[in-house]
C-alpha cells in the first residue's frame, strides 16, 4: 500500500475508487433486479415473491434504515451496542494488562497457570452466553462479561509477549540509571507491554463488539443485535438484512476510531516510510 | 592510592543452557585496577569475555569468585557509582531525546522542571540541541549513541564503563564521536573503562591499554601506559611515530591471541 506518487498515483487512486464503486452499485443492481418479485420471470424460485422472502429488497432495507433514523428508534438500541463494547473493552484490556503483567512477572505462577490458561482460551466462550444471563441478567452486565472473556485473552497474551520481549539491554540500562523495580515495572515493562496491547487494539474492540452483538442477539430487551433478532422472528428479512448493515457500519466506524487513536498512542514506533528516509 | 574501580581475582563460569554439567568459564583470575581519573583501554580478540568484565564492574552480573571494589568499598548490587555506555541500543524507544536524557533523574525523583533545563543543557553539550521532540528511531546511529551518551553523563558517574559504545558507526562518526567523548572527558576527569577490538581506538584515547588473552578462562595479559600527549585528535595523532611505534609493540602481543581466538571460533 503506497502512497504519494504524484499526479499518477492521484489518477490510479480516483480509478480504483470508480471500479470500488462500480462493483457496489452492481450488487445493489443484481439485487434489486434478482428480488423484485415482478422484474423477472421466477428462475429457481417457484413463486415470485420468495426471493425477496429469502434476501429482502434493497429499497425496503433502505426505507426501513432511513425509517429507524427519521424517528429516531435506533438512536437507543446502538447506544446500548456501544457502551457495551466500549465497557468490555475497557474491562477486558484491565484485567488483561494487569494478570498480563503478573505472569510475565512472576514465572512460578505462570507455570502453575499455564495449562488452566490454555484451557479457559480453548474453550468457545460464546457458549457462557447462558451463564452469564443467569448470574447477571438480561441487561448490559451479561454482554459486557461476554465481551470481557473475548477481550481478556487477545490483551492478556500480548501483554505477557510484550513483557517477555523487553530488550535486556534496554532494561539493564534503566537498571544503570538507578531504576528500582518498581520504576522498572512502569517506565520499562509497562510501556513495551502496551506497545503489543496497541497493536493488538483492532482485534480487542473488534472481539468487544462480537461479545456485545451476541449477547444481544441470545436474550436481551434492547441493542441493534435485539432487533435483529426481534425481526429474524417475524421473518422480516428486510430488517434483519438493514440490522446487519448498520452493524457492518458501526463496525467500520469503531475501527476507524481505533486506527486514530492508534496513529497518536505510536508516535514512537518507526513507520515504514520514515524508516526508508534514515 | 585507592583504585577507582578494582577487580580482584575474578572468576566468571556460566553453565550451558542445555546442559548444566557443560560449564564455560569465560574469565579467569582477572584482576583489573583502575585509578581515579584513569582512562584505561580494555582490548583482545572478539569472544574472549571483556563485555562478561565489564558487567560484572557494573554489578549487572556476579562474578563466581573475587571481589570487586569500588573506591574501596565492596560492590554489592548495582554500581550506582558507575554509568554504563552499552554496545547495542538501550535508549527506551517511546520516549522522546529529552525524555530518554532525563530518565536517570526522574528515577531519582529529581524536580521536573529541573530535570528539563539539565537535559537540555546536556543535550547541547552532545550538539543534539533542537532534537528534544524527536524519538529514537528518528535519529541516526550517531546521534542515538550522542543521546545515550547524554543520559549516562548527566548522573555525573564517577566511573564511565563503555562496551564498545561506537563500534556500529561508520569511520568517520565515530572519530568525532571519540574526539568529542575526549573533550567531555577531559573537562573533569572521569574513571573510564572502554572495552574494545580495536586497538587504534583504544591507543588514541587511553591512558592505558590493558590486552586479554584469548578465550575462555580469559585474563590479563599485558598492561601498557600510553604516553602520547592530551589533548589529541583522534585522526591525527594515529599518523604520529609515537603512536605506531606503541602500536606495533602491542600488536605483537596481541597477534598471537588474536589468532588463537580466531581458531577457537572457527572450531565452533
Amino acid at each position: 500500500m503506497s502512497s504519494s506518487k504524484g499526479i499518477s498515483g492521484w489518477s490510479s487512486r480516483i480509478r480504483l475508487r470508480f471500479w470500488q464503486g462500480f462493483l457496489l452499485g452492481l450488487l445493489l443492481v443484481a439485487w434489486y433486479v434478482l428480488t423484485s418479485p415482478t422484474l423477472l420471470p421466477p428462475i429457481y424460485f417457484a413463486e415470485p415473491n420468495q426471493a425477496a422472502f429469502f434476501f429482502g429488497e434493497p429499497l425496503k432495507v433502505a426505507e426501513r434504515l432511513w425509517r429507524w433514523f427519521a424517528t429516531g428508534e435506533i438512536y437507543e438500541h446502538l447506544w446500548v451496542t456501544l457502551v457495551e463494547t466500549l465497557l468490555a473493552f475497557l474491562i477486558g484490556t484491565v484485567f488483561g494488562v494487569v494478570v498480563g503483567l503478573w505472569l510475565a512477572l512472576a514465572p512460578a505462577a505462570s507455570a502453575i497457570l499455564d495449562p488452566y490458561i490454555k484451557a479457559v482460551n480453548a474453550m468457545p466462550r460464546v457458549i457462557l452466553a447462558p451463564i452469564f444471563f443467569v448470574w447477571f441478567g438480561l441487561d448490559i452486565a451479561s454482554k459486557v462479561a461476554l465481551g470481557v472473556t473475548l477481550v481478556f485473552f487477545i490483551v492478556f497474551f500480548n501483554v505477557y509477549q510484550g513483557v517477555s520481549e523487553v530488550s535486556p539491554v534496554v532494561l539493564a540500562n534503566a537498571r544503570m540509571l538507578g531504576a528500582t523495580p518498581r520504576q522498572l515495572l512502569r517506565h520499562v515493562y509497562v510501556p513495551s507491554a502496551m506497545s503489543w496491547v496497541f497493536a493488538s487494539l483492532h482485534n480487542s474492540v473488534g472481539l468487544a463488539f462480537v461479545g456485545a452483538v451476541v449477547g444481544e442477539y441470545l436474550g436481551s430487551a434492547r441493542g441493534v443485535g435485539y432487533l435483529i433478532h426481534q425481526a429474524e422472528g417475524f421473518f422480516d428479512m428486510n430488517t434483519v438484512v438493514a440490522g446487519i448493515l448498520l452493524l457492518t457500519a458501526f463496525a467500520l466506524t469503531l475501527d476507524w476510531a481505533v486506527g486514530i487513536a492508534e496513529k497518536r498512542l505510536m508516535v514512537w514506533q518507526p513507520r515504514s516510510s520514515e524508516a526508508e528516509r534514515t | 592510592m585507592i583504585p577507582a574501580l578494582a577487580l580482584e581475582n575474578i572468576d566468571c563460569t556460566f553453565a550451558s543452557r542445555e546442559d548444566v554439567s557443560q560449564r564455560y568459564t569465560a574469565v579467569r583470575g582477572a584482576t583489573l585496577r583502575i585509578a581515579e581519573g584513569e582512562f584505561v583501554s580494555v582490548v583482545g580478540p572478539t569472544g574472549c569475555g571483556k563485555s562478561t568484565l565489564l558487567n560484572v564492574a557494573a554489578g549487572l552480573l556476579r562474578p563466581s569468585a573475587g571481589s570487586v571494589k569500588v573506591f574501596g568499598e565492596l560492590l554489592s548490587g548495582i554500581n550506582s557509582r558507575a554509568g554504563y555506555m552499552f554496545q547495542a541500543e538501550a535508549l527506551m524507544p517511546w520516549r522522546d531525546t529529552i525524555e530518554n536524557v532525563i530518565a536517570g533523574l526522574e528515577f531519582r525523583h529529581v524536580g521536573r522542571e529541573q530535570a528539563q533545563a539539565r537535559g537540555r543543557d546536556w543535550l547541547r553539550r552532545v550538539g543534539l540541541a533542537g532534537f528534544e521532540k524527536r524519538f529514537p528511531h528518528q535519529l541516526s546511529g550517531g546521534m542515538r549513541k550522542r543521546v545515550a551518551l547524554a543520559q549516562m553523563l548527566i548522573l555525573n558517574p564517577q566511573i564511565l564503563l563503555m562496551d564498545e559504545p561506537f563500534s556500529a558507526l561508520d569511520i568517520q562518526t565515530r572519530q568525532l564521536m571519540e574526539n568529542e567523548l575526549l573533550e567531555l572527558w577531559g573537562a573533569d576527569r572521569k574513571s573510564v573503562v572502554f572495552i574494545t577490538h580495536d586497538l587504534e581506538e583504544a591507543i588514541s584515547l587511553s591512558d592505558r591499554v590493558v590486552v586479554l588473552s584469548a578465550g575462555p578462562e580469559s585474563h590479563p595479559i599485558g598492561d601498557y601506559a600510553i604516553d602520547l600527549p592530551r589533548p589529541r585528535d583522534v585522526a591525527e595523532i594515529r599518523l604520529s611515530p609515537r603512536f605506531i611505534e606503541i602500536h606495533t609493540r602491542i600488536w605483537h602481543a596481541m597477534k598471537e591471541e588474536v589468532l588463537k581466538g580466531y581458531e577457537q571460533q572457527q572450531r565452533h
